[in-house]
């Protein structure tokens, strides 16, 4: 069992990142398509995206179909999320606007879609922050409080995907249904801490 | 801007690099395929432009559009401006016809078959007239003008585009006085083009697309119906046989794959600005001063070569740096009101 974990826990680590060094390596060297700013924000932010829904998958699928191992990598995967996101942050600020921080700083409050994308990242960094250890135990129930936040965040992550295309909106509609499901699939437990409310 | 003499193949230089540098991505691009390939999250992450890159490139892509070299006298202006190379010009497409992802065109149209062309020019003329695929290049003299291309994404490019006057093709058909404006047609043949036989390739968008030009702006002798790009006839993918551009406006204008042209007396209507009004005007100029509602038009990036570190982030310029040539024909507009 705990070799098992061990190397789940690795090939999460080479499917995360090798697709992220591999697609930075192309993009660093003019290879990643005719332009590689647009193409590296589009694949971090898609790859923030598909981590973040693989992470809230992981509960009802180890609760469905017995698998409490999967529960061992939830934080993986979530970091990875984070991990992401960071890169297409990072991408946004470095490469596209080129640390224009006036420009930045307009587009985060001119921009609905950036700036839901922005309260999106901010509530990934708080609960990538709080997954240390020692900081999870000294939080005690308030931990599990903050992070349903990431309902909230994966929410935002769908409006702001939708609201960034042109009007090709199919694509961002099929993630925002499956977040949706995902969403539903956790009525239950809405609903209880309404009513304990 | 003035074409003045006759001079030949400044470009050459520019080609031949171009090309060594293609190659050579190529073949890096054949070897990264190894691990392009074996990455194993590729599934979990759809998105992968890489893995599109790698599929481009690679050597079992089955047909090639055909372009043929043209006779055309080279562009004598003084623009000095870096151009956008032959491989990013051709690969780097917004053409919904093709699929929506800037990589979509150059992989679906390969086998656009333009063969038999006819491109219709009708309305309010005395003079109505059609041009079949090899009158397309040979009806006017042919000239290269090296234009900056900004799209309304904020990414431009410098292309030597081959053409002609827009305004030699329209006086051939003696417009009446009551041609106050001009509508283009792209073609409607949704076997041939994915993006118009499904939405979801398509973007959306009601086909065929449509664009609207004032007949003054249209007169200008800025606007060029271009046949080809570095030398040789357009690529499918950039508009083949025939399409329009208007420098200093957003690249949207500048429709691709014309069939029809016609003088009318309203305005017409054009795709982009039916679908969303607020976000895509009429005019479409270019103006730093008028944001898109999603992001700012302020500056924009020039896409030449290098990679993420490349520091291209540069002013946008009122009608892209074409004022002089343009901005009269707006004297009495409100630019805001009328973006
Ligand atoms: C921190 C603030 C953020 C900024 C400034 C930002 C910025 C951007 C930009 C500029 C685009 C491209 C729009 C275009 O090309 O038209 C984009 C698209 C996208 N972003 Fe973000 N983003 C942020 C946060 C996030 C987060 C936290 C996620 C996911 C966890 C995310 C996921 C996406 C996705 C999925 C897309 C669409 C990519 C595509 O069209 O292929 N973004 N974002």
């Amino acid at each position: 069992m705990k070799y098992k974990v061990i190397f789940f826990k690795l090939f999460i680590h080479l499917a995360a990142l090798l697709p992220l060094v591999n697609a930075y390596y192309l993009a660093l060297t003019d290879q990643l398509g005719a332009d590689p700013v647009e193409s590296i924000i589009h694949f971090t932010g898609i790859g923030a995206f598909n981590l973040l829904l693989l992470g809230l998958a992981i509960t009802p699928v180890s609760k469905r179909f017995k698998l409490s191992m999967l529960l061992k990598v939830r934080r993986l995967v979530g970091l990875y999320s984070f991990t992401y996101a960071l890169c297409h942050l990072l991408n946004f600020l470095v490469f596209e606007i080129q640390f224009d921080w006036s420009l930045f700083f307009n587009e985060i409050i001119d921009r609905p879609y950036i700036t839901v994308g922005m309260v999106g990242m901010l509530t990934l960094l708080a609960l990538a922050i709080t997954s240390i250890p020692s900081l999870k135990k000294r939080m005690g129930k308030s931990w599990q409080k903050l992070h349903n936040w990431v309902y909230l965040a994966v929410l935002l992550v769908g409006i702001h995907f939708y609201w960034s295309v042109k009007s090709e909106i199919i694509e961002p509609s099929i993630y925002l249904f499956i977040t949706f499901m995902l969403l539903a699939l956790r009525f239950k437990k809405f609903k209880k801490k309404i009513k304990k409310d | 801007m003035l074409i003045k003499s006759s001079k030949q193949s400044d470009l050459k230089e520019h080609q031949v690099t171009d090309e060594s540098v293609y190659l050579q991505r190529r073949e890096l691009i054949k070897k990264m395929g190894f691990v392009g390939a074996g990455t194993l999250l590729s599934s979990a992450i759809p998105s992968v432009a890489n893995a599109k890159g790698i599929d481009f490139f690679s050597s079992k892509a089955e047909k090639t559009f055909q372009r043929y070299a043209l006779n055309f006298t080279a562009d004598s202006s003084k623009n000095s401006e870096i151009l956008t190379p032959e491989a990013k010009v051709t690969s780097h497409n917004n053409f919904y016809e093709f699929g929506t992802s800037k990589s979509d065109p150059v992989k679906n149209s390969q086998g656009f078959n333009v063969k038999p062309w006819q491109l219709k020019i009708s309305g309010e003329c005395d003079n109505p007239y059609t041009l079949d695929l090899d009158d397309l290049t040979k009806s006017f003299a042919l000239e290269e003008r090296i234009y900056r291309l900004r799209c309304v994404e904020a990414w431009s490019m410098v292309i030597p585009w081959v053409g002609f006057e827009l305004a030699k093709l329209l006086q051939k058909a003696q417009p009446n006085s009551r041609a106050k404006y001009v509508a283009f047609e792209t073609l409607h043949d949704p076997e041939q083009m994915p993006g118009q036989a499904s939405r979801r390739i398509g973007g959306g968008i009601d086909y065929p697309y449509v664009e609207g030009l004032r007949i003054d702006e249209a007169m200008n002798p800025l606007a060029l119906m271009s046949v080809g790009l570095y030398g040789k006839t357009l690529p499918a993918q950039n508009g083949a046989p025939i399409r329009l551009v208007v420098p200093w406006k957003y690249g949207f204008k500048s429709i691709k794959s014309i069939v029809a042209i016609k003088f009318t007396q309203s305005r017409p209507t054009s795709t982009w600005n039916v679908l969303a009004p607020s976000e895509y005007g009429f005019y479409a100029n270019v103006n730093p001063e008028v944001d898109h509602p999603r992001w700012s038009q302020a500056s924009e990036r020039r896409i030449t070569s290098g990679g993420l570190f490349a520091r291209n982030r540069i002013d946008t310029l009122p009608f892209n740096g074409y004022g002089e040539e343009v901005a009269d024909m707006y004297r009495n507009l409100d630019l805001r009101k009328n973006f």
